[in-house]
């Protein structure tokens, strides 16, 4: 992101509509935390020092709650667009003198960014997508069994080590729910992933799947309804 | 008193007070307390608020106010990211009840707060994280025993979660429909607790049981971001510990065993967890903490190990050095969790509870300087591993590693 300049009227999508830029906006300002986490901004920076993506990145929560605070529209969909997949979302920013939380209006667009299927949260997201479908069906983030050499070359030789040892080593944990439990973190019963199941539907948390990546929404669906109708069978 | 500009008193009185420990007043506390939020919708009928069991240990936290923290009869909500790559933690936990014969379970009821993913992608809504969060307390409180929260991410996004859920009455309205539809009731812990603060809050009595000393070791400490920067009020803060000027977690229990726990410019930086960046786009993560926590450390204080209370900072900070070292940078710090140290302190074995053949960092010259033969221990878990290889020996269980092993050097 360029810095900052006060008052000025960039627009880098100029062929993105007015209007949509607007809805979008309206929607990140609809959100019942909104007025929780921006109460105006100072401008003086704090946020940004705290910030690990700050130093990383091209990228500054104070922009965030500047623009924001300024009604900057075509700003806060360039944010939406380019920055808000950097936000570490640490929340080091809440020491904000403003009792601001730009970590949290990044939480807020990036639902909004999720929801209106924008093709870039798509891309970013493409390669989180495993990560999605483990923990909406298995109720677990990560699990042992993702821990492959090809994914974490970068964790070096212990990768390797521990996939040759995996199941002996998940056997050798004297805790029970995770005793040999190789494609989750611990055991989970049935039903308690039917009642999951349940939850994801009845607050539309599939249907936004299908903004991400349709292959895996349907992918979800069916296997969740399927468990569903199993377990009314069941009773 | 009246001070005169440029005289210097005015810096030597600010100095002074800052050499005073933070002493707060809850009278004057800059936020509501969400405790009697919860009693008031609980005595309207919209909720059921999960009382702390007795016996309990009072702490003080961030703008002085009480919390209790549960000794036993506790639900353990475990980690994703603990239990799946970091097992000895979660088992280090449980093992620490064992030792002091409390009452817990291991609930298989249980999923996690789905919050690293909701961090990650934002690809769920707050009606969904709140009922997630609702129906794991409601499976502990129908199960008769209290959550203990064993992810810092979970406690953060479930304090979030709690204010949410007190604050709006339609996300009420929507969880309960959800909770009907589930059979369960809608129930909310009276405190939210991390297992960090009830290792902190038993330090004591953990202490008393110490056989390895510790008085030689010297550590760095880095706290959750998601425990002490998010609903900043829940976190314990003591005036006799780091002045209370910074959450005492970690630091408490390090000290209670003798540990010399040493500062550094970077303490309150994020580890560069970034939760998507740690599964898909490490080269922030390994990079902000090789530059910003491990080589700071090593520069400034050069400790023996650093120790975390929480999944993601230890992945980050143990995974994240193999790279360092691959490129000459200053890193080889190894990476523990205080309920794992807390367990060594107490003679667990290093490989059946803490299970430090997980860790990717090297242990071996702090085990040495600790006096644990650590060889003899490996050799054992090895011949456990061979056994069940074998299909002699299905598991290694409690019976085999509730006993202290590591000889008395205190
Ligand atoms: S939450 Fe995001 S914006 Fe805030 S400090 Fe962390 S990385 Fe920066
Ligand atoms: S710390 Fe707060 S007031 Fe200061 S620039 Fe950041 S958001 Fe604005």
């Amino acid at each position: 992101m360029r810095a900052w300049e006060a008052g000025k009227q960039a627009d880098c999508y100029p062929h993105v509509a007015r209007e949509e830029k607007e809805r979008l906006f309206r929607e990140i300002k609809d959100d019942e935390r909104y007025t929780d986490y921006l109460y105006g901004c100072y401008e003086c920076g704090i946020c940004v020092s705290a910030c690990p993506s700050a130093r990383f990145y091209n990228y500054s929560p104070r922009v965030i709650a500047q623009a924001m605070a300024r009604e900057d529209t075509d700003r806060v969909y360039e944010i939406l667009i380019e920055d808000i997949w950097n936000c570490a979302q640490c929340f080091s920013c809440t020491r904000c003198p403003r009792q601001n939380n730009p970590g949290g209006l990044v939480s807020i667009i990036r639902e909004v960014a999720v929801r209106n299927g924008i093709q870039e949260t798509r891309d970013v997201l493409q390669g989180y997508s495993r990560v999605i479908y483990k923990v909406m069906l298995k109720g677990n983030q990560v699990s042992p069994d993702m821990l492959q050499p090809e994914f974490f070359a970068d964790w070096g030789t212990w990768v390797e080590g521990f996939t040759k040892n995996m199941r002996e080593w998940r056997r050798a944990i004297p805790l029970e729910s995770l005793r040999g439990v190789t494609d989750a973190s611990w055991r989970t019963d049935h039903k308690t992933l039917v009642e999951l199941y349940t939850i994801w539907f009845e607050t539309g948390n599939v249907e936004l799947i299908r903004e991400v990546d349709e292959g895996l929404y349907e992918l979800l669906k069916n296997t969740m309804e399927e468990e569903l109708e199993d377990a009314e069978d069941e009773d | 008193m009246k001070t005169e500009p440029g005289s210097g008193s005015c810096i030597q009185q600010i100095l002074q007070k800052k050499a005073q420990p933070v002493r707060r007043d809850p009278a004057k506390a800059p936020t509501h307390d969400v405790r009697e939020e919860l009693f008031e919708l609980e005595a309207r009928g919209e909720l059921i608020v999960h009382r702390v069991p007795e016996p309990y240990l009072e702490v003080q936290t961030k703008f002085g106010r009480t919390k209790k923290i549960p000794v036993e009869h506790t639900w353990h909500h475990k980690s994703c990211g603990q239990c799946g790559h970091i097992p000895g933690y979660s088992s280090s936990i449980v093992w620490l009840h064992r030792q002091l014969g409390l009452d817990y379970v291991d609930p298989t009821d249980q999923t996690s707060c789905t919050g690293w993913n909701y961090y990650a992608s934002g690809a769920s809504n707050p009606a969904a994280q709140t009922a997630v969060m609702c129906r794991n307390f409601a499976a502990a409180y129908q199960a008769g025993y209290y959550p203990l929260i064993h992810c810092g991410t979970s406690y953060g996004h479930y304090k979030e979660v709690r204010e949410e859920l007190v604050h709006h009455q339609h996300l009420r309205d929507e969880v309960r429909r959800i909770m009907d539809k589930l059979n369960k009731p809608l129930v909310v812990p009276e405190e939210i607790v991390h297992y960090s603060e009830w290792v902190h809050a038993m330090r004591h009595r953990i202490a008393e049981r110490q056989v390895i000393d510790m008085s030689h070791i010297r550590a760095c400490i880095h706290a959750a971001c998601h425990y002490h920067k998010i609903v900043v009020e829940d976190a314990i803060y003591d005036p006799n510990i780091l002045k209370g000027e910074r959450t005492a977690i970690i630091t408490g229990v390090l000290q209670a065993l003798g540990i010399t726990v040493e500062d550094y410019s970077t303490w309150f930086d994020c580890c560069g967890f970034g939760f998507r960046h740690i599964l898909v786009e490490r080269d922030f993560t390994r990079s902000f903490a090789i530059s910003r926590k491990i080589e700071v450390m090593k520069r400034e204080v050069n400790p023996d190990m650093v120790v975390v209370q929480d999944t993601g900072c230890y992945t980050t900070l143990d995974k994240s050095q193999f790279i360092g070292k691959a490129h000459q940078r200053d890193v080889g710090i190894p990476a523990f969790s205080d309920a794992q140290i807390t367990a060594l302190a107490l003679g667990a074995h290093p490989f059946r509870v803490v299970q430090m053949h997980w860790g990717s960092t090297d242990w071996r010259p702090l085990m040495a300087k600790l006096g644990i033969d650590w060889q003899t221990y490996k050799d054992e878990f090895d011949a456990d591993v061979e056994a069940i290889r074998r299909g002699d020996k299905k598991a290694v269980t409690w019976e085999d590693c509730d006993a202290p092993v590591v000889t008395k050097t205190k």
